[in-house]
């Protein structure tokens, strides 16, 4: 086949998906830029108000407080499942009996929808049905558990629920990577006496930097997206003590029939979300670059 | 042979032309609860009896149906008739030139003679009917469980809002959960609202939803609305927050809460449990000359030429506002007919209450999604809901309703 053939092909067999990613992705990103710029309510207008909705946007306290709870659920809960991912990688790394089932126990709450499970975490929180009433029949009479009812720890409920959903995931990564670590570096540290959680802490884990950042990747989209939760558990509530930016982009979409403060809402998450994926990107593709002029 | 079978397509022929095939109407609406569907039934049966053929169209949630409707319309494949609030939600439709009038039957049966005032300002735009009203609720009924009041020492149904926390001390002070309150942002909304009629009165209620008056929102008898408000909060249980309605009605219903606060689809939950009005369960639509609030649902009709299709949205309006229809739907559905006209012995006790205020007209008012847009009533819900659960000073929330209501 000669080469233009050859590009021929791999164009055609590309073009269907590259049509759809600039139609369907770009083409509605720059749709959602474009209604934000205008005074559009039920449906889009063609006007143009400039920054109007911005400044009303910045100037809403519930989505103030939705970007202030979203980063405090976030630094949250990246930390706990990528420590409990990890910890729980190295337990089934350690050869134990019945691994299979136990990777599947740790994986299951990844593969269930949270609209289900949400419902379960909120009548096990609720203090009157839940754990805390549990444990008082139990006869720890001032036993206390009421996080989901209080203003001030009503996130960190949403934390300890999406952590059980996706610790299993963290897993399975770093599963995937502890396995492909050569087995000769445990042989040396062992002929060196090197204790196990330092090899673990100061050779394994820089080598599983990979994974790492693709764990890390998967889990920021998931708190950009953080929806079915907060919906499932708390509604938003006490008040608006659990609201999130998605949440506040969904009501005003459609049952406030604002589409303009709503797309603003989606450029300023989608401007966030670059901000943080592209010093991971920029690095990465240094760090191929470097690789290929080596 | 080939003479008869040309015979019967021409006699079929003729048969087809002469049963025109019926008024086809799809219809979008969110009657989905066990008593909504019953009513809705009636309304279908009604439909079918007047000639027509009804395609029901169920979708659970109202936002969920209405941004489907929306979609439609905008995708060119818009429903017969589609179910929206008695409010401002269909404002933009008709603005935009997407709905069909249904004047010729408005005129026909005198709709300017029997709608309530309120629900008529809300449907007739310009001079044009845009909708056909089914039903009145009124959301901000005090419930009360007999058994509570009992088993607290409370004598007589309260009189007044300086009687209501009084029996809601005794209530409190026999164990019970005094307010049985979901907290969840729409019912703190119903609860600050059935404060300001209350307590505010019609005067005051009308400069805060109707004119978003800032010195009324800024007067010291709004403060003291505000105040109240909170103060009800106190006599919730902590297990409130998240709550939903009907949760909170059930533990009227098992006598473990006294009072709540909320619209008349509560009667389902009543009657679902077999308990009856004015016996097992007492209803307060409001004290005094309080504002009765009116608020409700109708259909709206998307623009369409299709002459087949008007003729089914215009039959639909009219057996919908018919009095039997009205009677079998609203008996149903717990809420109220739209016309006085009708024989309201069918209802029962606290529906009876309700068309008796009805005649009051002096007192009716709509509810605040008449006089505002989705989206100042979702701000005020924000404001009053983190009031609620927190401790902002009141003053904070007159300034920040003030600039949300003339956002």
């Amino acid at each position: 086949m000669s080469r233009f053939a050859r590009q021929a092909t791999s164009w055609v067999a590309l073009g269907p998906m590259a049509v759809f990613v600039l139609v369907g992705y770009l083409g509605t990103m720059l749709w959602t830029l474009r209604i934000s710029f205008s005074s559009s309510r039920t449906f889009p207008a063609d006007d143009f108000v400039g920054l109007a909705q911005y400044i009303k946007l910045f100037n809403n306290d519930r989505w103030l407080l939705s970007l202030n709870n979203l980063a405090l659920y976030g630094v949250l809960f990246i930390a706990a499942t990528l420590l409990i991912g990890f910890l729980l990688a190295v337990l089934i790394d350690q050869k134990v009996r019945g691994e299979g089932v136990l990777r599947t126990i740790f994986l299951y709450p990844y593969a269930m929808s949270f609209v289900a499970t949400g419902l379960v975490w909120q009548w096990m929180l609720n203090p009157e049905i839940g754990l805390q009433q549990a444990v008082r029949n139990a006869g720890f009479v001032d036993f206390s558990f009421d996080w989901i009812t209080d203003q001030d720890r009503v996130m960190y409920t949403l934390v300890i629920a999406t952590v059980w959903q996706a610790s299993g995931l963290v897993m399975a990564i770093m599963l995937a990577g502890l396995r492909g670590i050569d087995e000769e570096i445990w042989k040396s540290a062992r002929i060196d006496g090197i204790p196990a959680w330092r090899v673990y802490l100061s050779i394994v884990l820089p080598m599983l930097s990979p994974s790492l950042a693709t764990a890390f990747v998967l889990l920021s989209t998931a708190v950009i997206k953080l929806f079915d939760a907060v919906v499932a558990m708390t509604q938003g509530g006490p008040g608006v003590a659990s609201e999130v930016p998605t949440k506040f982009i969904m009501d005003h979409l459609f049952g406030r029939a604002n589409i303009a403060l709503a797309s603003a809402a989606s450029v300023v998450m989608l401007c966030t979300v670059l901000a943080l994926v592209a010093p991971y990107f920029y690095a990465r593709s240094r760090a191929d670059r470097r690789k290929e002029s080596a | 042979m080939r003479y008869r079978a040309g015979l019967v397509l021409l006699l079929s022929g003729i048969l087809a032309a002469q049963a025109a095939p019926p008024p086809k109407a799809e219809v979008i609406h969110w009657w989905t609860a066990g008593g909504e569907s019953d009513a809705v039934r009636s309304l279908m049966k009604a439909y079918q009896a007047a000639g027509g053929t009804w395609v029901d169209t169920a979708v659970a949630l109202g936002e969920q149906a209405r941004s489907v409707t929306l979609n439609r319309i905008v995708g060119g494949n818009p429903p017969t008739a589609a179910q929206f609030n008695t409010s401002r939600q269909f404002q933009e439709l008709i603005e935009q030139n997407l709905l069909n009038n249904v004047d010729d039957v408005a005129l026909r049966d005198g709709w300017d003679k029997f709608l309530p005032e309120t629900v008529l300002n809300a449907i007739k735009v310009k001079g044009h009917y845009y909708a056909a009203p089914v039903n009145i609720h009124m959301p901000t009924w005090i419930w009360y469980s007999k058994a509570a009041f009992k088993k607290a020492g409370i004598a007589s149904e309260p009189k007044s809002m300086d009687e209501l926390f009084a029996a809601l001390d005794k209530l409190k002070a026999a164990g019970l959960i005094p307010l049985a309150h979901g907290g969840q942002g729409w019912q703190d909304s119903i609860v600050f609202t059935a404060t300001l009629a209350n307590i505010g009165g019609k005067d005051l209620y009308l400069k805060i939803f109707r004119d978003h008056d800032k010195a009324a929102i800024n007067s010291p008898a709004f403060k003291q609305v505000l105040l109240t408000y909170k103060r009800l909060k106190s006599y919730t249980d902590p297990g409130s927050p998240g709550r939903n309605w009907n949760d909170a009605t059930a533990l009227l219903i098992t006598g473990k809460a006294g009072v709540q606060i909320m619209g008349d689809w509560a009667k389902g939950e009543f009657t679902f449990a077999k308990q009856s009005a004015g016996k097992d369960f007492g209803c307060i639509a409001g004290f005094g000359q309080a504002p009765y609030i009116i608020q409700g649902d109708v259909l709206v009709f998307p623009k369409t030429g299709n002459a087949e299709a008007v003729k089914a949205q215009k039959l639909l309006a009219a057996v919908t506002t018919a009095p039997t229809t009205q009677i079998e739907f609203n008996s149903r559905k717990g809420s109220i007919p739209i016309r006085a006209d009708v024989d309201a012995t069918k209802l029962d006790a606290c529906s009876q209450q309700g068309v008796a205020i009805m005649k009051e007209k002096i007192r009716l008012v709509g509810n605040g999604e008449i006089f505002m847009t989705p989206d100042q009533n979702g701000a005020m819900m924000d404001i009053l809901t983190a009031y609620w659960n927190t401790n902002v000073p009141v003053e904070k929330v007159q300034k920040d309703l003030a600039a949300a209501l003339n956002n």
